[in-house]
Parts: structure tokens; C-alpha cells; sequence
């Protein structure tokens, strides 16, 4: 796998890695082998970690093959969804050669997992799947050393099928991985990579497996944070001032005594009630009275766009080539146009939850979260701990989309189990969730483009705000390029927004690839064109000219200058690595206003696919998401107050939106795999926004893409 | 108000003594520690806290304990019969109907009202009955093709 296949990372860095002390782990874990994983290859450093961090100075445990023969994989990372709990056993059954069923995982606990950056960037695939991998190939070259001595052969004598280690000539000569394990103690260190299977090898990987938290998921077995239940647990709800940005000056909390049992914690800022009920605390904290000074800001929802083109301050060149003026020479048409999209919120049905407990002085938070790690550096920092003392347990996490890689909720548990010395649990009301969402940055992207009588790009000049520049660069065939970021990332910098903004499922793509995509289709229409045949004239990409073509033949489209009235669209767009093309077919009610989105087709190249069942359900889950950041998703505020507080006025997708998905899943496996959760949701806007254009002849320039907008654009075009 | 309530829980019978105003959500979370019903909004909007009272799919975050007195409530952790999943948890296992499985429990009661009155819906029937409940993870093609599956295992055993 070469470095260059990767796109550059631009993650949040989380600088202080631990991991327990090797002695302590292996006697918790009494007799078996252990495959340890020493941090080597510059090549796995880059995805895990992020520019400046330190690296993790003793070992990374990834594996231990039990005296009872089961395969215990220890891992950073966390499951919200996405499907790891699967996708991640699939791998390291398949390279030792046991059933799926004899593996199970350990995921998220900071005492026992390897230190991880976080579960974010579609990149658990990607990037720690190969020195997985190549662990349990460790694993699998000590038990055949093993396995030969017991059976007195040498080792090219040997075979494994499902934990059994057999003669070839003999089958009935044979050892179990369990025999083999017991008893022992044995440790090893991968220093070179040992050589994993290849394709043709492949027992479990790249076959589709069913999801293996299902289970518990549809019986209420399945631990969430917030489903942690410790003797004397009360339930704290905390003070929250009415706008970000506003500063307490006055607290009464006298009237919180009429509540039985209530308990009042007051630490500087944090004034919270708790409760051995968490309904009752919701009543307690409705008694408190308290006063704000809060500060007179006048930017809302509609004039963000210029305050965010007048606050961008820096800027930088992600690509560029040829020469800007030359290709406006070599235009024959010219095209200069705006897009802009609001804050949305990650709005995932689990609010930010922790349980946290104090021990001995020792701290323990179970949490909603996308970094464990960050989590309990956060925590050991805020609280003036030692990180040694602090351990984050990361149960099932529902829904994160990028939102769980902010921690308040477990840092505020922490603080309340420390002050009280009880076991708190913090579980955010759904107005906290969306006060205190990071939600995707409002964003501006200017173009200027130009074409040549024949159809040929010659211009590109893109200028992208504050949305941070994943998939801002295009992948086209032009000769005079230009590609700006203006402004700060989607971690936003000061002055630009009122409120918290961070990384949203494919972060800054959804916004570049809907501008980029819309653009196309801008200029294939005034082009006479076909958007695809357009698209396909402008590309030598053959990744995506592959997606592009699967997707045509899957959704059988048929060239038309656009609009053709038949509400067709498309769009094209790379993320993690993978490659993805999406067609659409969409109905809009010209009175309402309304879109009804009625099938849409996805070819992904997403390389070797690990679990393809797996990745087709994120692929739905993309595009189904997709859909209300294009048409409704909007968060409404004036200056820190903001408005959607709940599902009622912020209308994320439901079941009547659903379209026909047909996914079609490239077969690459000679490509080392990429990502798999993000990438399909990038191309929703542009998509949409054509496929309205191709049914009314109306464009749209600003997302989400509401009845009014649309009606709106269809009075103007 | 205090009041000693008494219901049917998961085929048990309950009595608890409790103000009568709590909400049966957290009455089953905390008082009771059945954890599998989710508090999603606090509104009733979007169905994660959703069980079964007298069979019917109810919002368990907005109905009132006292609503439940003398009734029969069912959570995901009674709908398993003797360790017998019932067929909508086997479906939405067989599909993957699921991502995260934080709205799961919820969808699966709410199906479960529906499959009740109609065992045979159509995909239209499916989309109005199951409309107020709310998926982030988007994998509502999926349930849409467990319920049918479900509908039909359901009559079939009749």
C-alpha cells in the first residue's frame, strides 16, 4: 500500500497518549498468547496520528488468543453504528483461521485498549485495519511454531481450518489453538510485518455478515452510556444559560429545597441538582433562578453568509495548476457563481450521556464518545488528575456522526462525581444537545469557471469559507486550476461563528461537493450537454470514471440536455479514499414546493470491501441522511440563541422520505480498502440540487433546499 | 402526588408506590432498571421511549404512570417469549435494520402495533404507521423490509 493513496488528514490532535503500564495488562488477563503491537511503520503513524501528537512510548496490545482458545481484539476504536463490531472480527477471524464466532472485541476502554486518536475520518478500515490484520498474522505464525512442536512436524506440513491446526497428509494429527494456548504465556512483538493472506484467501473477508451487536440491539440488552446503573447513582441536571456566550451573574437556588431529596452542587460556574430520579432533577432545576448578562449580537441565520465572507481572514492554496488568466482567455463561456449552506446539527438520537464514578480516587466514566482517549486527557486536565487516574469505558454509542468527538457531557459527570464523591450520571435533554452541538459550519463557496465551445473546462477558480477543504480540490481535467481555502476549518477560529461548530459526517465535502457538482451542471447545461457525457469529456479520473458509468448503467440513464423535465440528476465526489457516484430521479410539487426524492442509485469504489453487506448499509444510511441536510436541515438562531430545540422545527429524514436505493459496490479487491462511513453522504446536495434543476429549470444555490427556497428559485428562473 | 400504582410489567405484576405525575419512561429506567426503552427527545417526537400498554405502541417519555394503572405494559425485554425472539427481533437481526440500535427497541413496539391490526401491510401502510419515529442512522429501507418480513412469519404461525 503506498502513502500517496491517501488523502491528507486534518483531524483534531489529541496529544497525550497512555496506555497501562504492559506488566499490569498481561496479569489481568492471566495465560494465553499475546500479539503486541509496537507503533513501527511510519505508514500506519499517519492515519492515527494526528501532526505534533506524541506517540505512545511502551505498546499497542491488539490481540490474545485465550487458553480457551477464544480471540480477544483490543481496539481504540468505538462502535456507533458504523459497523466496526463486525467488519473489525471479520478481519481477524479470516487471518488466524477461527470462526467469526470465537472472536470478540474489547473497544473504547482507555485501561485496556491501545491508545487511539478517535473513531472519526472513516478511518478504522482504512488504518488500523492492516496492523490488525497483521497481528493476528503474528498470532497465527506462533500458534503454527506451536503447533509444530506438538505435532512434531514441520511447519509447511501444517493447515489451520477454524481454530484446528492439522496435518495436511493426516487430518486427524491435529491441535486446537486452545491447546496450544494453554498453559502458555507467551509474548510477541511485531517488529516487520509478517505477510497476511491475499485475496484468493479470504474465508470471511469481502463475504456480506450480518451485524454482530444486532442481537442485543433488538432484546434491550445492548449498553448504552446512559443504561449504566450504579449503586446510589444520582442524575445531575446542569444550568444552562439561555444563549452562548452569556455569563451568570446571579443564581438562586433556594427554591430547589421544596424538592424532596434534590441536591444542590454549586463549583463556580457549574450550578447543577441532583436527583436519584433524572425527571425529578428536570423539575429541580426549573426552580433554580438565575439571571445572565447576555451579549447583543445581531448576526442570525440570514446575514451569516456575509459575516463569514467579511471574517475570513486567512487563507491558503489546496491545488492549483496552469494559469488563471490563460484560462479565461480559453473560455468561451464564463460562469461565477455562489453557494452557501447552513449550520446543521448532528442531532443523533442518543444525547451526549456519561456515568462517571469515583473510586479510591480514581475516576471512571462511561461515555457517549468518539474519543475515549481525548476524553480522559480532557478530563484528567480539567479536574487536575493524573491521566493514569482516569478510565473511560465507552459502552455502545448511539449515533455520532462526528458530534461524540466533542466531550463536555463526560467531563461534567467527571466534575460531579468528584464533588459529590456519589456516581453521577449526566444525560443531555435534547435542548442541551442541540444548544451544545458542534454543528456543521455555515459555509460559502464562490466559483468561477469557464468552457470552450466544444464542452472543455478551461477555468477553474474555486474559492471555499470556512467550511475546511475536504473535497474542496476537484478531480477534473483542467488545464488553468485554482483551489482557495478561506477562513478557518470547520473547528471554526474566533470571530466567525456564535457557537460551536466541528467536524459532520465528511466534514467540508458535503459543502464542496454540492457547489463543485452543482457547478458542473451549470456549465453542461449552458453547454448543450448531457451531464454525464459532460462530466465524462472533462475526466480522465478512472476511478471515478468508473463509479460514474456503474452508476449510469445500474440506473439506466439515458442522455439529455438538462433540464429535460424528467427530474433526473447527478453528482460525483471522493472522500477517505473512496469514490462515489450517485443518480437520482426526484418529483417536485411546483406549488408546494415540496421534493418527493424517489430512487437513487450509488456505485462506490471503496477498494477491497471488507463486509459488503456492512458497506451497503452505510450507503443507505448516507444517502437517507443525506437527504435532510439537502432538503430541510437548517439550525435557526440569532446571535448565541439558537432556536431548534427539538425534532418538532428541526425535521431530520423519516420513513416517508425514503427512496428506492440500489447501491452498487465496485469490485476493487485488488485496492487496499478505504473508507466506508462518510463518503456516500457527499454528494446529496449536488444531487438533489440537479435533479430539481432537471425537473423545473429552477437552480438551486443554497442548502438545505426548503419549499421556500424552491419556490422561490422557480419565480426567479 | 403519592400513590401506590399497580400494572402488569413484562407479564409480572408491579406495584409501586410513586407520584402518580412521573412520566412511565423514567419509571422503567431508574425506579424499575429496565434500560432497553430510550429517552430520545422528551416530546414524544421521536419514539425511542415507544412500549406497548393494552398492546398499543405509546410515548412512553410524555404518558403518565397513573395512565398505566391496572394496565399491561410491555418493553423490548418482555417481547421475547421463553427466549423466543418474536419475529420482528428476528427480522430486523436477518435485514440489519440497524445501525447504532439506539431507536431500535422503539421501532420494533411501534411495528409491533401496527403488525398487530395488519399483519400484512403494504409498503405505504408500513411508511404512515411508522412515520413518527425517528432513525439518524437512516436505516429505514431496512425496516421497512423487516416489518414485511415479520407480517408474514406473524400470520404464517396463526
Amino acid at each position: 500500500m503506498l502513502e500517496d493513496e491517501y488523502p491528507d488528514l486534518d483531524f483534531i490532535d489529541i496529544p497525550t497518549p497512555s496506555a497501562m503500564d504492559r506488566g499490569e495488562f498481561l496479569k489481568l488477563f492471566g495465560g494465553g498468547i499475546f500479539v503486541l503491537f509496537t507503533i513501527g511503520s511510519p505508514f500506519t503513524l499517519k492515519g492515527q496520528i494526528g501532526g505534533g501528537s506524541r506517540l505512545p512510548t511502551d505498546f499497542n496490545a491488539f490481540l490474545r488468543i485465550g487458553e480457551d482458545g477464544k480471540v480477544t481484539g483490543f481496539t481504540g476504536k468505538i462502535e456507533m453504528g458504523q459497523g466496526v463490531v463486525t467488519s473489525l472480527a471479520q478481519m481477524l477471524a479470516d487471518e488466524l483461521d477461527v470462526p467469526l464466532e470465537s472472536v470478540e472485541l474489547i473497544m473504547g476502554d482507555t485501561d485496556l485498549c491501545p491508545w487511539d486518536m478517535g473513531t472519526w475520518g472513516s478511518m478504522t478500515t482504512r488504518f488500523f485495519g492492516p496492523p490488525f490484520r497483521n497481528a493476528a498474522a503474528e498470532a497465527k505464525a506462533v500458534l503454527l511454531e506451536l503447533a509444530a512442536e506438538d505435532l512434531k512436524l514441520p511447519i509447511s506440513r501444517l493447515n489451520v481450518d477454524a481454530g484446528v491446526v492439522f496435518d495436511k497428509r493426516n487430518r486427524k494429527k491435529q491441535v486446537t489453538y486452545a491447546q496450544l494456548a494453554k498453559g502458555k504465556k507467551i509474548e510477541k512483538h511485531i517488529e516487520q510485518q509478517p505477510p497476511v493472506k491475499n485475496f484468493s484467501e479470504f474465508k470471511l473477508v469481502n463475504k456480506p455478515v450480518l451485524r454482530r451487536d444486532a442481537p442485543e440491539k433488538v432484546t434491550g440488552r445492548a449498553k448504552f452510556a446512559g443504561d449504566i446503573r450504579l449503586p446510589g447513582m444520582l442524575y445531575a441536571r446542569i444550568l444552562r444559560p439561555p444563549a452562548h456566550g452569556a455569563k451568570l451573574t446571579s443564581v438562586d437556588t433556594s427554591a430547589v429545597k421544596d424538592i424532596k431529596e434534590a441536591q444542590v452542587v454549586r463549583d463556580g460556574d457549574l450550578v447543577a441538582v441532583l436527583h436519584k430520579y433524572p425527571d425529578v432533577a428536570d423539575k429541580a432545576i426549573a426552580k433554580v433562578k438565575a439571571k445572565y448578562d447576555t451579549p447583543a449580537m445581531d448576526v442570525d441565520d440570514k446575514t451569516i453568509f456575509k459575516h463569514l465572507l467579511s471574517a475570513a481572514k486567512e487563507e491558503e492554496i489546496v491545488a492549483s495548476g496552469g494559469n488563471l488568466s490563460e484560462g479565461r482567455k480559453a473560455s468561451d463561456s464564463v460562469f461565477e457563481e455562489e453557494y452557501l449552506n447552513s449550520y446543521v446539527a448532528h442531532a443523533t438520537i442518543e444525547t451526549h450521556t456519561a456515568t462517571a464514578q469515583i473510586e479510591e480516587g480514581r475516576i471512571t466514566v462511561w461515555a457517549s464518545t468518539q474519543s475515549p482517549f481525548g476524553l480522559k486527557d480532557e478530563i484528567a486536565e480539567e479536574l487536575g488528575m493524573p491521566s493514569k487516574d482516569v478510565r473511560v469505558i465507552t459502552p455502545y454509542v448511539g449515533g455520532g456522526f462526528g458530534g461524540k468527538a466533542r466531550n463536555q457531557q463526560g467531563v461534567e459527570a467527571a466534575r460531579l462525581t468528584k464533588l459529590t464523591g456519589k456516581p453521577v450520571q449526566v444525560a443531555w435533554t435534547r435542548a442541551e444537545e442541540f444548544f451544545y452541538d458542534s454543528f456543521r459550519p455555515a459555509a460559502v463557496v464562490k466559483i468561477t469557471s469557464g468552457i470552450t465551445k466544444s464542452g472543455k473546462i478551461a477555468l477553474w477558480d474555486y474559492g471555499v469559507y470556512f467550511a475546511g477543504d475536504r473535497g474542496s480540490e476537484h478531480f477534473y481535467d483542467i488545464p488553468h486550476h485554482r483551489t482557495m481555502a478561506h477562513g478557518s476549518g470547520w473547528q471554526g477560529g474566533s470571530g466567525a461563528h456564535p457557537f460551536g461548530t466541528g467536524p459532520w459526517r465528511a466534514p467540508a465535502n458535503n459543502t464542496n461537493t454540492f457547489a463543485r457538482e452543482s457547478q458542473m451542471d451549470i456549465m453542461a447545461s449552458e453547454a448543450g450537454m448531457d451531464p454525464l457525457e459532460f462530466r465524462l469529456k472533462n475526466l480522465k479520473n478512472k476511478k471515478m470514471r468508473g463509479v460514474l458509468e456503474a452508476a449510469a448503467k445500474k440506473f439506466n440513464w439515458t442522455p439529455s440536455k438538462a433540464p429535460s423535465g424528467r427530474g433526473y440528476g447527478l453528482a460525483c465526489g471522493t472522500d477517505s479514499g473512496t469514490y462515489v457516484a450517485h443518480m437520482a430521479e426526484v418529483k417536485v410539487d411546483k406549488k408546494s414546493g415540496k421534493v418527493l426524492v424517489k430512487r437513487v442509485v450509488c456505485a462506490q469504489d471503496m477498494g477491497l470491501v471488507i463486509n459488503p453487506e456492512g458497506a451497503k448499509l452505510q450507503v443507505e444510511g448516507c444517502i437517507t441522511m443525506g437527504l435532510g441536510y439537502a432538503l430541510t436541515e437548517e439550525v435557526h438562531f440569532k446571535g448565541g440563541e439558537i432556536y431548534d430545540r427539538n425534532f418538532d422545527t428541526y425535521e431530520i429524514p423519516r420513513f416517508s422520505w425514503t427512496p428506492e436505493i440500489e447501491t452498487v459496490l465496485i469490485e476493487a479487491e485488488d485496492s487496499p480498502p478505504q473508507g466506508g462511513g462518510e463518503p456516500a453522504i457527499v454528494c446529496m446536495g449536488g444531487l438533489i440540487a440537479n435533479a430539481i434543476f432537471d425537473a423545473t429549470g429552477a437552480r438551486l444555490y443554497q442548502l438545505p433546499m426548503t419549499p421556500e427556497r424552491i419556490k422561490d428559485a422557480l419565480q426567479r428562473d | 402526588m403519592e400513590q401506590t400504582i399497580r400494572f402488569t410489567l413484562n407479564n409480572k405484576s408491579r406495584e409501586l408506590k410513586l407520584d402518580h405525575e412521573r412520566r412511565l419512561l423514567w419509571v422503567l429506567r431508574t425506579d424499575i432498571g429496565l434500560t432497553g426503552t430510550k429517552f430520545g427527545c422528551g416530546r414524544g417526537l421521536c419514539g425511542a421511549c415507544t412500549v406497548l400498554v393494552d398492546e398499543q405502541p405509546v410515548r412512553s417519555c410524555v404518558y403518565p404512570i397513573s395512565r398505566a394503572r391496572d394496565k399491561k405494559v410491555v418493553t423490548i425485554e418482555g417481547l421475547a417469549n421463553n427466549g423466543q425472539l418474536h419475529p420482528l427481533q428476528k427480522a430486523f437481526i436477518e435485514h440489519d435494520a440497524l445501525q447504532c440500535g439506539f431507536c431500535t427497541p422503539g421501532m420494533i413496539l411501534n411495528a409491533y402495533g401496527l403488525l398487530r391490526k395488519n399483519s400484512q401491510p403494504t409498503r405505504q401502510e408500513i411508511v404512515q404507521s411508522m412515520d413518527r419515529n425517528l432513525c439518524r442512522c437512516g436505516s429505514y429501507a431496512r425496516i421497512i423490509k423487516a416489518v414485511q418480513t415479520a407480517g408474514r412469519e406473524m400470520k404464517g404461525a396463526k
